[in-house]
């Protein structure tokens, strides 16, 4: 590969071997680093993942925002914004309440969204309406469970449904 | 030593080279991060909420049919030595075993079921870190065995839940499902074809990420891969685990194209790379673990191409975890000097490569896909 040189420009020798499988067709271009980069293919994918602490310190020196999260502090464990900020950790539970708009805007960004759709938790003594979402949770569950023909696992969350539906 | 003798599989079932693609994937991980109400989470949790916490989940294992029959190591009470060899295992995190000084926090420990391989972490990051560490590539089959662990014990605890934001965590980025899936991946074909950051980034478009052999910030050595879900807040469970599924035989699949580039534009140069790889492990006299696990993914390789009949993906799996510097200790009976312990490598190498990995160098198998005793 070394004297080879790069299919695109024909001038700098070529460094990626680029393998395209397309339609089960596959093919090889030899290219230099320069046309690879234009191309897309960096040498360094790690780079485009911003880190989480870059993104909490962008957050806190936001001057358009006037709910600066700066002075707040979390009652139950006294973390600060700051603390967060630095250490991309929050402190409890109850954190989540304190900082609860900040945080969202922060999901967003992280996860794309802020609404858990996963597994409904239902504590050891569940009020009504915890056992109702978590029937709405294991319905969803069953339903899709059923869709793929999955029917030892359709029959477990129709058991768990029976005995959580009131009698 | 006690502690390891009453380990239910010694934590390492996960070597055993079933489930699919054995050879390419080593391991399946799934963890759910749980927290409990009325506590900081680990980073800021004081000595009463840990003792707290590891009494709560004392209390729930011991109604817990999975858990019941198996081991609770708190980690403070383990010899030094017997918590690297914990960490060897990936049975627990870097994070467990605290700091090199002081040694673990009071109230960290890690609880293995003598039934399923699963096991919880008490005392982490987060209050629990439940967990399954399976051979091969079977992520649902991990996933239904810690969703079903996760519900015996929510059953007995307060659970920090959310109505919005889900299972709530000391780190944002595992709010939600609480679920990381990942899969350990061996991709020498992608990366001697130089495909390899393609792929890489691509998984970053869809949602899934890439570390090293010891998890996040470790860096990537014998072209060993994790891959695993980014996010974990907006989809469910089963989806994030379908994901991943399909995302990692798409890879795998990436993975035998690439196999076959090198078996036809570069047989020859492949060929030799795989028997100075087995070569050398077969006879050196010193090794450092770093050499070793380049050595192995080449050996591994060949393994795979059916370049080297008669090797055993379960014995390339066991020199990557005894080979370490805590087991290689621990065989030893004492504390090894580097120097020392690449030595002590290299020596359980070429004993276990005589022992059961035996190949026969002859020249006519070069080139053919002769077909290896596979466990």
């Amino acid at each position: 590969m070394s004297d080879m040189a790069c299919d695109k420009c024909g001038t700098t020798e070529a460094v990626v071997n680029l393998t395209q499988i397309i339609n089960n067709e596959m093919s090889t271009h030899r290219l230099c680093e320069k046309c690879a980069a234009e191309k897309g293919l960096e040498s360094n994918p790690e780079a485009s993942n911003l880190p989480l602490t870059d993104f909490l310190a962008q957050m806190g020196t936001d001057t358009v925002s006037d709910t600066s999260p700066e002075g707040i502090q979390c009652s139950f464990c006294g973390l600060t914004f700051s603390d967060f900020s630095k250490t991309g950790r929050l402190g409890c539970p109850e954190c989540y309440e304190t900082y609860a708009s900040h945080l969202q805007k922060l999901l967003r960004q992280v996860h794309g969204g802020t609404q858990h759709v996963g597994k409904v938790y239902l504590p050891p003594d569940p009020t009504a309406s915890e056992v109702e979402r978590r029937l709405g949770g294991l319905r969803r569950k069953l339903d899709r469970a059923v869709e793929s023909e999955d029917f030892e696992r359709a029959a477990e969350l129709r058991d768990e449904i029976r005995s959580l539906e009131p009698a | 030593m006690n502690e390891f003798a009453s380990m239910p599989d010694y934590g390492l079932s996960w070597l055993e080279a079933s489930g699919d693609h054995p050879d390419i994937v080593l391991s399946t991980r799934v963890r759910l991060a749980r927290n409990l109400q009325g506590h900081a989470f680990g980073p800021r949790a004081r000595v009463n909420d840990r003792e707290a916490i590891l009494r709560l989940f004392k209390g729930s294992s011991g109604k817990s049919d999975i858990l019941s029959g198996g081991t609770l190591l708190e980690m403070p009470a383990v010899a030094l030595r017997t918590r690297r060899i914990l960490l060897e295992r990936r049975v627990v995190t870097r994070d467990l075993l605290g700091d090199e000084e002081t040694g673990p926090e009071q109230g960290t420990a890690v609880h293995l079921s003598g039934l399923d391989p699963v096991s919880v972490m008490v005392n982490e990051e987060d209050h629990l870190r439940v967990q399954s560490l399976v051979s091969g590539l079977r992520i649902e089959q991990a996933w239904r065995m810690v969703d079903r662990l996760d519900e015996e014990l929510g059953r007995e605890l307060p659970f920090a839940y959310h109505n919005e934001f889900g299972f709530l965590t000391s780190c944002p980025t595992n709010v939600g499902s609480g679920l990381r899936a990942s899969v350990f991946i061996h991709l020498p074909g992608l990366v001697l074809t130089k495909e390899i950051g393609k792929v890489l980034q691509g998984l970053g478009q869809v949602g899934l990420t890439f570390r090293g052999l010891y998890g996040e910030g470790s860096e990537v050595i014998g072209n060993f891969f994790q891959i695993s879900n980014q996010t974990t807040l907006g989809k469910t469970e089963e989806d994030l685990v379908d994901h991943l599924d399909k995302v990692a035989r798409q890879v795998i699949q990436y993975e035998l194209q690439a196999r076959q580039v090198l078996l036809r534009d570069a047989l020859g140069v492949t060929e030799d790379k795989v028997w100075k790889a087995y070569g050398l492990l077969r006879y050196a006299r010193s090794l450092s673990f770093e050499e070793l696990m380049n050595l192995l993914s080449g050996v591994r390789l060949g393994l795979s191409l059916k370049l080297l009949p008669g090797l055993r993906v379960y014995t390339l799996n066991k020199m990557m975890i005894f080979t370490q510097p805590a087991h290689l200790e621990e065989a030893a009976g004492r504390d090894l000097p580097s120097s020392e312990s690449d030595a002590h490598r290299a020596t359980y190498v070429r004993r276990i490569l005589a022992a059961e990995g035996e190949v026969s160098a002859d020249d006519s198998a070069s080139g053919e896909a002769e077909l290896s005793d596979q466990a």
